[in-house]
């Protein structure tokens, strides 16, 4: 049997990568992960242990994100204006930096709500089952949110410039 | 749209791209789609975005785990059971490793006894669970005076753990001799009376803490650790998993 702190430090990675596609940035992404972590760790008394430890960290996780959506919602601020596209080029993959770019774009042109469904279904390979309980949404949300999500990524990656999606085996 | 792609829906695509269905429904849409270009193009589609999803983040799986993520789990979680050498042994199995995480490992400690503490806990709690009538030598009702007296005999800092939010209440305690020291025992119970005890005793040299440990001796399962210059040992006749909850509850009850 594993400890609470083994289970969590397992997620970590995955964790990390779900909030890099979430936010599309490292830094405030690993600063979500970083609240994840410590709320998990004060809350860790709320954990039954018999279940799976994933979908309970990333229910805080999106209820951290939904908080700081709203809060940016409320307060207003400053966007650099150049982007620097090449901090965020993915190693390891020769075409990683396309697809992110493309990627990057049109899942920042989704909303909130389809993003994460995406990402959790997709990304994170969650069942809908988990991921309607991550959201706390029903099932049936979660399908329709999945189905129009993925459909608009394909419009955007697809009539942009026509590489992203092809260039992937 | 042929008649094979009306009777499947988009849910119903999607599960499968997902892997999610199961049997004759995962048959009857797989057929389809290998039957209809139509739905096989759409499917296509589909696995491709996953596909682009997994080339674009995967690469956030190998990179180190920041240093600040672990301490964060693992000092809020104060385990001794958890120093950095077990951590790195995790995420090596896991194919991720910091460098800075490696340089700042220590070896742990083994249990250095006279009499292996497991058995000695062992034998105490064998012999004193069944006890109807005096299962301790001072009741919880006393706690104070028990832990003050305890204290005194083993000449360290004892206390009984508070872990009534696993669900034991303490019974109460006793002395006991051990390899002609003194020893403790606290013993605890659930609402159902099913007993656990904790057994300490000081232990020589060394001071460091030390992974959670475990042993079985016939059905009575042993977590056992150090910590300070105590050694504390759980014993029971519950799951393995149970008790290491416990002893972890303990800890940190010990360690506030």
């Amino acid at each position: 049997m594993k400890s609470f702190e083994r289970l969590v430090v397992e997620q970590i990675p995955r964790l990390r990568r779900y909030a890099r596609a979430l936010t599309g940035d490292r830094e405030p992404a690993d600063d979500l992960v970083q609240e994840t972590l410590t709320r998990a760790m004060s809350r860790r008394h709320l954990w039954i242990r018999d279940k799976e430890i994933r979908p309970w960290l990333f229910t805080i996780m999106h209820n951290l994100y939904v908080n700081e959506i709203e809060k940016r919602a409320r307060t207003p601020v400053l966007i650099a204006a150049e982007e620097d596209d090449t901090r965020l080029v993915a190693k390891g993959h020769a075409d990683g930096g396309v697809i992110l770019r493309d990627l990057e774009r049109a899942l920042k042109e989704l909303s909130e709500e389809q993003r994460e469904v995406v990402l959790l279904v997709g990304l994170e390979q969650l069942s809908y089952k988990e991921t309607a309980r991550i959201l706390g949404i029903p099932s049936g949300t979660v399908m329709s949110r999945l189905s129009r999500g993925r459909e608009r990524l394909r419009e955007l990656m697809s009539g942009k410039n026509g590489v992203g999606l092809r260039r992937i085996k | 749209m042929s008649e094979k792609s009306k009777a499947i829906s988009e849910d119903e695509l999607q599960a499968c791209v997902d892997a999610r269905l199961e049997g004759p429904r995962h048959d009857r849409v797989a057929a389809a789609v290998a039957s209809d270009p139509e739905l096989a193009q759409r499917a296509e589609q589909l696995r491709r975005l996953t596909d682009a999803m997994h080339a674009a983040y995967d690469s956030v799986l190998d990179e180190p785990v920041p240093p600040e993520m672990l301490r964060t789990v693992i000092n809020r979680g104060q385990a001794p059971f958890l120093r950095l050498a077990a951590v790195v042994a995790w995420m090596t199995i896991g194919g991720v490793i910091g460098g800075l995480i490696v340089s700042s490992t220590g070896p742990t400690t083994e249990v250095v006894a006279e009499r292996p503490l497991p058995r000695e806990a062992a034998y105490a709690h064998a012999v004193y669970v069944p006890e109807v009538r005096h299962p301790v030598e001072v009741g919880a009702d006393e706690r104070a005076h028990l832990n003050a007296w305890l204290s005194k005999r083993l000449a360290a800092t004892v206390v009984a753990p508070d872990v009534r939010e696993a669900g034991y209440q303490l019974v109460g305690g006793r002395l006991l001799p051990d390899a002609g020291r003194p020893a403790a025992q606290f013993m605890y119970e659930d609402a159902e009376g099913a007993r656990i005890t904790l057994y300490v005793r000081g232990h020589g040299e060394t001071t460091r803490d030390t992974a959670l440990r475990h042993a079985e001796d016939g059905n009575i399962s042993v977590v056992y650790w150090l910590d300070g210059s105590l050694a504390y040992a759980l014993a029971g006749s519950v799951e393995r998993s149970r008790l290491e909850t416990i002893a972890e509850d303990m800890y940190r009850a010990l360690n506030p």
